[in-house]
């Protein structure tokens, strides 16, 4: 019987194994930047922030919101500019605070492209007239919150009166959203970077073509770097989960069985995207092009930060065909919803599917020097 | 049976003709140099004998096999050197052997004798990109002699190494040539290279055979090195491809 140890399939994936450990930026970016990223935006967007929103006045006849300003802002100098602070508490949606900033126009104007205002309020016989840009959102919120509070201040004030219930359920938070979103995106580019740019990076060294002018099968080295570049991205996603349950009590409410399927099914995707993409080019600079650009849209459309539905309508049909979509989407139905094997069943074939494909057409058109 | 036939070979790049028509025959146990300047054809005509490219036309035969048809058993009796391989830098000496052993079925008894024989034991837990020029050469020399080949091709083994490391690898050649088992086909442009290692000598230049034989052959009262009848032959240095005024 033949020793495993002078096996050439054991030999190359014990070679790529190391390889990968021995590089710390993998260490950083595929294991701890994932969790870093989490931690941050998991803390951002769960705690009850205060929100502070700063608002120009331009003009020197006095307005009505001049009048309440005297009567509920809190006065201070800075830099020999009078500040009047508004706050407004409120335990259920956070406390408010506006700034504002008596200001000429031009000097206003300016504070607003700098990003250091939100609004600008002018007077106009009396009443106030807002200046803002309308698809600006937060500008908006500001408007929507000054305008109603100038209509009824105490009311706003006091947000007990109206009945807002605070969602407690599981997978509602962001954090909910998001730690799916960074696993899928996990693969992606662990895949991308692990696979194609290796394959590349080897074709440029005329490694790949020292190996093959041995007896080494050549499927040997494409299952070693498949096979090691799965197991990380494994070890990468329990490493996340397990931080994202041990700091913001992530559940996997769905088929643990059905997630092992679409990962592994997600890994087959985005490995075969990888193989074809890195079939021919041995120049890294070309293939960090290709990889790039494979990748950068997905990241962008796909939903991993913020949900793809803020696009255009006409846009979801595409959104939602994209490989990391279907994983994301997929993955976040488990976590969020419960979902099972029947639910992630057309995804995972979908996504199987894909990878073989690529990964069969990147075959045909390998170069290996 | 001829260790190596080389039957009328061509190979063309687009508009370059890198090898036109070369034929050659090399005998088991040989040490071959294939001399000639840079652009002469070496390379191309080194690859085309591993298998690594096929020739336009023409027939190339190791062993009575052919590349088209047996080339899994050819790669079994074959070591080789490509002139630019870099191997994993993350990876140690040790590593990289054991690795290329396993192409081979081979273990870590194989791999300590080549490293034994090669140099490399005070080495053999370094990473190789740790490894200075020499020690990289010797290392891809090692991978080369894993399998104990039959047919060892080594292209430019030695250049751009210093004095001492290009010594250091002659010496390693001389002993495998002193065991008589092992065919040697080596491309250099260094003349004293082919004169230390080598039995029969090719020079070859603009993709064609200039001159080939035994070094005692080429030589006469007009050429009395090497360099000289490299110049006498294409009013050329072989070096830097400089022409000279005769």
């Amino acid at each position: 019987m033949k020793s495993l140890k002078n096996n050439q399939l054991y030999r190359l994936t014990i070679a790529q194994f190391l390889e990968t450990v021995r590089e710390p930026e993998v260490l950083f970016w595929g294991m701890l930047f994932p969790v870093l990223i989490s931690i941050g935006l998991g803390l951002a967007f769960t705690q009850t922030a205060e929100s502070k929103f700063h608002v120009m006045l331009v003009g020197k006849n006095q307005t009505e919101l001049d009048s309440l300003l005297h009567i509920y802002a809190h006065q201070t100098e800075s830099k020999g500019k009078t500040i009047y602070t508004w706050k407004i508490t409120d335990e259920t949606l956070g406390n408010t605070e506006f700034n504002f900033v008596r200001s000429e126009w031009e000097p206003a104007i300016v504070s607003l492209k700098r990003g250091e205002a939100d609004v600008i309020v002018a007077d106009s016989l009396g009443k106030a007239v807002y200046h803002f840009d309308p698809h600006n959102s937060q500008a908006q919120l500001v408007y929507m919150k000054l305008s109603s509070l100038m209509k009824s201040p105490a009311s706003i004030a006091d947000t007990g009166q109206t009945a807002i219930k605070p969602l407690t359920l599981k997978g509602v938070r962001y954090i909910d959203f998001l730690i799916p979103g960074l696993i899928a995106f996990g693969v992606m580019g662990s895949i991308m970077w692990g696979v194609s740019y290796t394959i590349i990076e080897r074709r440029s060294q005329k490694l790949l073509r020292r190996m093959v002018a041995t007896p080494m099968k050549k499927s040997n080295f494409l299952i070693a770097l498949m096979f090691v570049r799965i197991l990380m991205n494994v070890v990468e996603a329990l490493i996340l989960l397990f931080f994202a349950w041990l700091i913001f009590d992530i559940q996997i409410q769905g088929n643990i069985g059905a997630l092992i399927v679409l990962f592994l099914a997600g890994n087959l995707a985005f490995t075969g995207i990888g193989v074809l993409i890195s079939c021919r080019t041995s120049k890294t600079e070309v293939g960090t092009g290709w990889i790039n650009a494979v990748q950068m849209p997905m990241m962008l459309l796909s939903g991993i930060f913020f949900s793809y539905h803020n696009f255009p309508e006409w846009s979801l049909g595409v959104i939602k065909v994209l490989p990391l979509t279907a994983l994301a989407d997929g993955i976040r139905s488990i976590f969020n919803e419960g979902a099972g094997w029947m639910e992630i069943l057309s995804p995972s074939i979908a996504l199987s599917l894909l990878g073989i494909i690529c990964f069969v057409a990147g075959m045909r058109l390998f170069k290996w020097y | 049976m001829l260790q190596i036939a080389v039957n009328n070979v061509f190979k063309s790049f687009k508009d370059v003709k890198a090898v036109r028509g070369i034929s050659l025959a090399i005998e088991p146990g040989k040490f071959v140099a294939i001399l000639g300047p840079n652009g002469a054809g070496k390379t191309t005509l080194v690859e085309m004998m591993e298998g690594l490219r096929k020739p336009d036309s023409g027939e190339i035969i190791i062993q009575g096999k052919t590349w088209q048809k047996q080339e899994k058993e050819l790669r079994k009796i074959i070591g080789l050197s490509l002139q630019e391989t870099r191997f994993s830098e993350k990876l140690t000496v040790y590593e990289t052997l054991i690795l290329f052993a396993g192409f081979f079925e081979l273990g870590d008894e194989r791999v300590n004798e080549v490293i034994g024989l090669t140099g490399l034991e005070s080495k053999q837990k370094s990473p190789v990109g740790t490894l200075s020029g020499g020690q990289r050469q010797r290392l891809a020399l090692a991978v080369a002699l894993l399998n104990h080949p039959q047919v060892l091709f080594l292209d430019e083994p030695t250049t751009g190494l210093d004095p001492h490391s290009r010594l250091d690898l002659w010496n390693i050649l001389k002993a495998l040539k002193d065991q008589g088992e092992t065919t040697l086909i080596l491309t250099t442009h260094y003349m004293e290279e082919a004169e230390s290692l080598c039995d029969y000598i090719i020079i070859i230049d603009e993709g064609k055979i200039l001159k080939e034989g035994k070094l005692e052959d080429l030589l006469d009262e007009n050429a009395r090195n090497l360099d000289e009848l490299f110049i006498s032959l294409t009013g050329k240095t072989l070096k830097d491809n400089q022409t000279v005024l005769l």
